[in-house]
């Protein structure tokens, strides 16, 4: 296994550099450094000489990728592209264009952003499959349609009506916690309440139908028809027996999604004025900050490729059938 | 979203354990039933009693449950507010943006102010003893009389006379030991560890306020590694500072070489020609030539007093990587010291206890003594200790906050428009009466600024001095109809624009002397736009009879670009489309990001576009040199975005802009005003208004759009906010209740239906 996490490991580099090549090339045919610079400087009384001058400060008055003026091996380190993006291989993210250090900025929205997604996680985890559970047992009956349909229904709903919803009841009308806002240390539980019921309420719909599909999926095998035949319950058959065998993709999947969890969630921060990393590069993009935005998507390459290598190690813990070569 | 759902898709570890051990087998021949019964129940008991328990420390509780706010703050003489957007820059010599001035504003004091009542604005003392006049030289640096033609004069000096009693704000660039030197002026990463905010520096320490800090920070202007925004502006009027900065440039990058990018370049050693200290309260800013605007200039915080120690502080290895840097920590003399910064979440300003004192206005208009505005004439400012601004992206949880208490005002969103406001029979606005019952009131004001359609005078088509092109422009410029624009998109906040100057600002005219003839007719004491007949009868005489082209007869196209994308725009876009339809010309939108939209501006290839300006300063002279030939997007690169360009119309500018105010320059701008609107290089859109929202506990809301550093001003009540707060956050606990007990009473049908199914045959 330790050969194969190196293999692997080694994989990512390319894949790292491929995706920074990439994520480059796709800023910079969007925003020429030029257009970075009236940004940064304002709408008003911007002089050439002031975008020149912020180039050159920044390091944003070099060739992009590569510089024909240079010598030797300086032709591609005395590039835009070489220069913005070699650190982030030993994870110094720099500076913003504002000045900002993005490596603190990320180590402190991250923790509001965690405190958003594990009980969102945990408390949907438990709520879905006990759903889901509860619909197997009596699949096929009208109460399993009604689920289905009830479902399907909550799927369709944009999660932003359970959040403009969720604020006006249960904030506005209801009083019962605050609309938004957060409060460091803690106080911040009050303001976690609507945010976590909200990205669990929407989640509900797809979430237990997955993981009834998983279980039905389970009920029609073999094992199960003859554990039955055997005599058992179907409470024994379905818990025992069809439960620990549905769970297999379960934590795997989770695995790979956990790396990503501190990247928090756009929609439900913005709303909430959760001071997390959901918006972080959403806002570096708008406001063309080059440097938040390769440093957040390195960042998000790094933690799928550890996600992924991470499940294929609990593929081995959870199957003793797997093994990794 | 689809993050959520994938979290909740591809989860689940901890349920099984929890499930197993509820659902585990008793001994109970009924146990299964039974174990599900009593986990339920169980269940059911404690969410109860954590209900019932919330509720009473509810009751006992003095803060309502959805108080957004720590309960150590209940009842104290706290303002709070909201941004929307995250400030960039809070160093003064780079902040250009409204949102960032909210902050700086309250923070540094420059020589001059606004009044905060009296109306047309006009400046005041602020850390000047004085509004300085300017003394005039000839190019052999002779005296001149006051009254000297502009063309005589070939530098204005202002001497400037600051207080001798003000101090800084505690910071600890300022602290020194016993034997006077500064205790954090040379630090290593050692000394830095675990600093991560100013408040972890224990010292901190003040001093008296210098002239010498003021030709400090207009030496920043030039500082090759802060590109202020001004500083293209500010070189060429401030005598030097070209050169200067060129000066700078070159010591700069040898320093940055040996020291690295945290070099202190220390600008006391590098004289300014146009900058000087005459003493220790008085310095000396020269001029190139006469230039009458640069008084409102000292009102901003460009020119405010920038101590040498804070650079010299925040320049040290290590402090950057902390995110402490000038930019973030500013130090000010003001009413207000930045203590939170965290863009992110909250920005907090606590009073400066150093703070030289300063008396709310004892005059202004005579509507604001009998609307209560004097009724603090002469108290000492600030009235609040503390200011807490939250970061509010969406408007509608910013609203229902401001609905709840939570925000002492508020603007008022399209969403919330109609719940707030109401138009009188008179067509005044009003609050509605849900609002009123709230003691919520509303001010309103003009704002000094306008938002426009252009025409791209290079262009072939639309562009031009011919009379065709006037004539078209004209044409299109009566069927565009901004009073349907405000009405539909603005909820009717705005003005019809007869001009380039917006009211409030020296040379707008009111009443019939004021209406555009091209555009309007006087009718009842009212200006009414023209009829749509009289913009096809100019059409035609354009050449374009019907909108079509008699040469292809096929209609007229015409090219419209702008930054507005998205669904948000199209009902806005498919409106304009609709004015020029009513000619039988076709608008053709050309929708692209703002950087193509920037790329064609400057290039030129644009044909029609939107824009805006928001005053730096209330004079005409801001307004009309959006039009001025010299300032051209195209050739000069500057804020005339139509590249309109009238010899007559240049040549008034330029005795314009160097006049005082007085009956001549009226005229010369009523001449070119006229001109222009002959000329319509605009479609003359309108000016915004403002609509201010506040609580009955918000005293001294006078809304100012020329000054920012009105936070001083406000007066709260906070022991009526406490009490409203209260009353209109009760808690409403039955719903949960409702919850719990439909749950509770759905458990029944379903612990039936699980028995006949698990004692049902199999087959």
């Amino acid at each position: 296994m330790i050969a194969y996490i190196i293999r692997r490991t080694l994989y990512a580099i390319p894949i790292l550099i491929g995706v920074n090549l990439i994520t480059f090339l796709l800023f910079f045919v969007i925003n020429s450094p030029d257009d970075m610079a009236r940004m940064h400087l304002g709408a008003k009384r911007v002089t050439s000489a002031a975008v020149e001058q912020w180039k050159h400060e920044h390091g944003y008055d070099k060739p992009l990728l590569w510089n024909e003026a240079a010598d030797g091996i300086t032709k591609l380190t005395d590039s835009i592209f070489y220069s913005k993006s070699v650190r982030l291989f030993v994870f110094d993210f720099g500076r913003s264009d504002e000045g900002r250090d993005i490596g603190y900025d990320i180590c402190q929205r991250m923790w509001p952003s965690l405190a958003i997604a594990i009980p969102t996680l945990l408390i949907g985890l438990l709520v879905n499959i006990t759903f889901a559970m509860l619909i197997a047992f009596f699949r096929g009956s009208s109460f399993d349609l009604s689920a289905m349909v009830l479902c399907v229904m909550m799927m369709s709903v944009s999660t932003l009506f359970y959040i403009i919803g969720g604020q006006f009841l249960i904030g506005k009308i209801f009083n019962l916690v605050p609309i938004s806002g957060y409060l460091q240390g803690i106080e911040a539980w009050k303001f976690l309440i609507l945010p976590v019921a909200v990205g669990v309420v929407s989640g509900i719909g797809m979430g237990t139908r997955w993981y009834r599909t998983i279980f039905l999926e389970e009920l029609s095998k073999d094992y199960i028809r003859t554990a039955r035949a055997k005599g058992l319950s179907e409470r024994l058959v379905l818990f025992r027996h069809a439960l620990r065998n549905a769970l297999i993709p379960i934590p795997t999947g989770i695995v790979a999604v956990l790396p990503l969890l501190f990247m928090g969630s756009l929609l439900l921060e913005s709303f909430f004025g959760i001071p997390g990393l959901g918006s972080y590069t959403i806002d570096a993009i708008n406001s063309q900050d080059f440097a938040i935005v390769r440093a957040m998507v390195f960042l998000g390459s790094v933690l799928y490729i550890i996600g992924l290598l991470l499940t294929d190690i609990s593929y081995t813990l959870v199957d003793p059938r797997v093994r990794l070569q | 979203m689809s993050g959520i759902f994938i979290c909740h898709a591809r989860a689940g570890l901890m349920l099984p354990a929890m499930l197993c051990a509820a659902f585990a087998p008793r001994k109970r021949a009924d146990g299964t039933v039974w174990g599900v019964w009593r986990m339920l129940n169980a269940a059911a008991v404690e969410l109860c009693a954590v209900m019932l328990a919330l509720t009473l420390v509810g009751c006992g509780s003095s803060t309502p449950w959805n108080d957004p706010y720590p309960a150590s703050q209940t009842g104290a003489n706290i303002l709070y507010s909201a941004f929307q957007e995250q400030p960039k820059h809070l160093d003064p010599a780079r902040s250009y943006n409204v949102n960032e001035a909210l902050f700086i504003a309250q923070v540094y004091e420059p020589p001059l102010q606004y009044h905060y009542l009296k109306r047309p604005y006009r400046l005041v003392p602020l850390a000047a003893t004085e509004v300085p006049e300017p003394r005039y030289l000839d190019a052999q640096f002779r005296e001149l009389p006051a009254s000297a033609p502009a063309e005589n004069i070939a530098y204005s000096v202002y001497d400037i006379h600051i207080r001798p009693d003000i101090r800084y704000q505690p910071h600890p660039a300022f602290a020194r030991d016993a034997e006077g030197d500064y205790h954090y002026h040379v630090l290593s990463h050692a000394d830095l560890e675990g600093v991560h905010e100013l408040g972890d520096f224990r010292r901190t320490g003040s001093r008296l306020l210098t002239a010498a800090d003021f030709v400090y920070q207009i030496k920043r202007l030039a500082h090759p590694g802060l590109n202020s925004p001004i500083f293209g502006l500010m070189s060429g009027y401030i005598l030097g500072l070209d050169q200067y900065a060129k000066q700078l440039r070159s010591i700069y990058d040898e320093l940055k070489r040996k020291q690295g990018a945290s070099a202190f370049l220390d600008l006391r050693q590098y004289p300014l020609e146009g900058a000087q200290v005459v003493d220790r309260t008085t310095y000396r800013i020269t001029i190139k030539g006469k230039y009458p605007q640069f008084r409102y200039w000292l009102a901003m915080a460009f020119f405010a007093p920038v101590p040498w120690e804070a650079d010299r502080f925040y320049s040290q290895p290590g402090m950057a990587e902390r995110n402490l840097t000038l930019d973030w920590y500013p130090v000010g003399t003001g009413p207000f010291m930045l203590t939170q910064n965290n863009p992110n979440l909250r920005m907090v300003l606590a009073r400066n206890p150093n703070f030289h004192g300063e008396r709310y206005p004892a005059a202004g208009t005579p509507a604001d003594a009998r609307s209560g505005l004097l009724a603090d004439a002469g108290r000492p400012l600030p009235f609040v200790d503390k200011v807490v601004f939250s970061l509010e992206k969406e408007s509608i949880p910013y609203w229902s906050k401001f609905l709840q208490g939570y925000y002492d005002a508020s603007g008022v969103s399209s969403d919330s428009f109609d719940q707030a406001i109401q138009f009188s029979g008179q067509g005044s606005p009003e609050v509605t009466p849900a609002m009123r019952r709230k003691g919520i009131a509303l001010e309103t004001a003009v704002t000094t600024s306008i938002y426009y359609m252009g025409f791209n005078m290079l262009d072939e088509v639309v562009g031009g001095q011919s009379e065709r092109a006037r004539k078209l422009r004209r044409a299109i410029s009566i069927a565009v109809d901004y009073e349907e624009y405000i009405s539909i998109f603005a909820n009717g906040r705005g003005m019809p624009a007869q001009g380039p100057i917006p009211p409030g600002i020296f040379g707008y005219r009111e009443g019939r002397e004021g209406v555009n003839p091209y555009l309007y007719d006087w009718v009842d004491g009212q200006p009414r736009r023209k009829p749509i007949a009289e913009a096809r009868r100019l059409l035609a005489q354009a050449g374009y009879p019907g909108g079509r082209d008699p040469d292809t007869g096929e209609p007229l196209v015409l090219y419209f670009d702008t930054a507005a994308t998205g669904p948000d725009s199209k009902s806005r876009l498919d409106w304009f489309r609709k004015q020029f339809a009513k000619l039988g010309i076709q608008l053709v939108v050309r929708a692209t990001d703002y950087n193509r939209f920037q790329d064609k501006m400057l290039k030129g290839t644009e044909q029609l576009f939107e824009w805006g300006w928001v005053a730096d300063y209330p004079d005409p002279e801001n307004f009309l040199f959006l039009l001025y030939g010299p300032n051209a997007k195209v050739s000069g690169n500057g804020e005339n975005a139509a590249n309109y360009s009238n010899p007559e119309f240049d040549r008034l500018f330029r005795r314009m802009k160097d006049m005082d105010n007085g009956p001549e320059r009226r005229q010369l701008i009523t001449r070119m005003v006229t001109i222009v609107r002959r000329d319509a290089p605009w479609i003359w859109g309108f000016y915004p208004e403002l609509f201010v929202l506040h609580h009955a506990w918000y005293h001294n809301l006078k809304p100012n759009t020329m000054a920012n550093n009105t936070v001083k001003y406000i007066r709260i009540d906070p022991a009526l906010r406490a009490e409203q707060r209260r009353a209109w956050n009760q808690p409403v606990v039955w719903p949960l209740l409702a919850v719990v007990a439909l749950a509770l009473a759905g458990l029944v049908p379903g612990v039936v239906a699980y028995r006949r199914r698990e004692r049902a045959a199999a087959l």
